[in-house]
């Protein structure tokens, strides 16, 4: 589909630009991410590098016992082709310690725990290095809310969240994140041999595509079945953006002033910059 | 008319910043002066920045603020045109654009068009201008759209009517859509700058701002049309730029001599026309 089909070269400009510009307007220089060996967190990398220098760059890995020794692999071999600061800190002791009063939690909230773990880490980083956490989840997921509220949606800035899952490998391409970045199979890394479209039940270019034409090109229902799409899958994927929604938004203020923070008391992010 | 020297200033303002915003305006219209330009045009808002939402009280200037005062006496060495927010006596607040000439205010133009609509939201924060009014300079008329009026074809045609030969065109655009061989909004803005002008043989200045505003990117690319619709001169993509364009009287008069569709235009027809679909949509 022409739509999602990004012109590499313009959207390089623009999302660099972005990192530049949202970074140093609040007096800052430096920013940090989780580099996790995906493909996703890599690519910010790589904007982030070009945008700020990679010496202002810190990039942490945060491994479970349970993630695949190759994650830490290819997250230094991502810091090292971008030329950023690497470190790695394990998430075990902390997640373990927790997990010890509570044997029975199932991988989700497992899961879970281990994302904001990270998360934590990465805005104690933050503070430590006066450095802004960049985000690292794509439009695909965020739609689908395949993510941690309050774990990996967590940042300050996130240059590749109106970006789908596609154009994040079209992007990546163009930067030259080393291709077995690219090339390995996208997993959340929660459990050994865990991968994000078995979990999901569809292939990230079959959800794109229709995303693409439900989201952005604003197709009906029956425009959408009409081009060929599965019914059972178009619900299934509509029903997934209604019932995540809530990630999507600050938490939901009751009302009883005549400003109400968001609802009637608005103001850019960027007040002042 | 004479040929006259004019400098478009691809600013990047500071949002809801007036102070700093009206530093960095001077500074450019000193250059501008140094370099003996007669000119010099600002895109839309940039005493205040765009997105400015709760911000636009705090922001809005009285036409005789000290700030629009300063402005207005700078132009007795050059002509002026920016974009700020105006508040009135009674309160409103208006997308307003000021030419400033020879120490005095030539023109206000108020946005008419307020966008509401996808990443847009002005009419629940200012209050709509009601008119569009051709003006004389020391460079011949001229009329002053802001951003979103141009995308009304009645608006540059009524100043063209009016016998605007030289429209500015205001701005604020944001980019998206990434998928073409250039950006999608900066596409379809070249196509409307250059058929505007083709269509009613104006040159069209426009003037848009760079710089980021919660993740939105302004993208720049102001331009010089001619005449005959040709891009003359283009500043860069999502840089701050300075654009100086000598403009030609001549290829003015060239066209118009070419293609006099404007001399040929026939306001009866269109009045008569307008005034029956009134009528009947008001049945």
């Amino acid at each position: 589909m022409a739509g999602l089909t990004a012109n590499t070269t313009l959207l390089r400009q623009i999302l660099v630009g972005f990192v530049r510009d949202e970074v140093h307007k609040v007096g800052i220089r430096k920013a940090v991410l989780g580099l996790s060996g995906g493909i996703d967190s890599a690519l910010v990398a790589f904007i982030a590098a070009e945008a700020l220098g990679p010496k202002n760059v810190h990039a942490i890995c945060m491994p479970y016992k349970s993630s695949n020794p190759e994650s830490e692999v290819h997250a230094r071999l991502v810091a090292e082709a971008c030329g950023i600061d690497f470190t790695v800190i394990p998430i075990t002791p902390m997640v373990d310690a927790y997990f010890d009063n509570f044997p029975s939690a199932d991988n989700m909230r497992r899961g879970n725990k281990m994302a904001r773990e990270r998360m934590t880490i990465l805005f104690d980083h933050s503070a430590l290095l006066s450095a802004l956490v960049l985000g690292t989840s794509n439009k695909t997921e965020l739609l689908l809310g395949y993510g941690t509220l309050y774990g990996d949606m967590a940042s300050a800035l996130n240059p590749i969240g109106d970006l789908y899952k596609t154009q994040v490998w079209q992007l990546s391409a163009e930067m030259g994140v080393p291709s077995a970045v690219i090339e390995k199979k996208p997993s959340a890394d929660l459990w050994a041999g865990q991968t994000d479209e078995e979990e999901l039940g569809f292939t990230y270019n079959q959800v794109d595509e229709l995303l693409g034409r439900m989201v952005d090109q604003r197709l009906s229902r029956d425009e959408l079945i009409k081009a060929g799409f599965n019914p059972e899958f178009v619900d299934t994927v509509y029903g997934k953006i209604q019932n995540s929604h809530f990630k999507r938004r600050l938490p939901v203020i009751a009302k009883v002033s005549n400003r109400t923070i968001d609802r009637d008391f608005r103001y850019s992010r960027d007040w002042g910059k | 008319m004479p040929d006259f020297t004019a400098v478009l200033a691809q600013i990047k303002p500071k949002l809801g910043c007036v102070a700093d915003n009206l530093a960095l305006i001077e500074e450019r219209i000193q250059q501008a002066i140094i370099q003996k330009a007669e000119l010099v045009i600002f895109p839309e808002l940039a005493l205040t920045g765009y997105f400015l939402k709760d911000l636009v009280p705090e922001v809005a200037l009285r036409l005789d603020s000290p700030e629009i005062l300063r402005l207005t006496e700078l132009s007795s060495q050059i002509s002026i045109a920016f974009g700020f927010v105006e508040v009135t006596d009674d309160y409103r607040f208006f997308n307003s654009a000021l030419y400033l000439e020879d120490g005095n205010i030539k023109h206000l133009h108020r946005k008419v068009y307020l966008p509401t609509y996808g990443l847009f939201d002005e009419q629940r924060y200012l209050a709509r201008g009601e008119r569009f009014r051709a003006f004389d300079t020391k460079f011949g008329r001229m009329g002053m759209l802001i951003c979103e009026d141009m995308w009304h074809l009645s608006s540059s045609y009524i100043l063209a009517m009016d016998g605007a030969a030289t429209l500015l065109c205001l701005s604020s655009s944001p980019s998206r859509g990434i998928e073409g061989e250039s950006l999608g909004s900066a596409t379809a803005w070249q196509k409307l700058t250059t058929t505007t002008a083709m269509f009613l043989n104006c040159r069209v200045f426009y003037c848009n701002r760079v710089g980021y505003e919660d993740g939105i990117n302004f993208w720049g690319g102001s331009e010089y049309i001619s005449p005959a619709g040709e891009s003359v001169v283009r500043a860069g993509l999502m840089v701050e730029d300075n654009v100086t364009i000598t403009v030609d009287e001549g290829a003015l008069r060239r066209e118009r001599i070419f293609s006099p569709m404007l001399r040929d235009e026939n306001l009866f027809v269109t009045v008569q026309e307008l005034k029956r679909i009134e009528r009947e949509r008001s049945q």
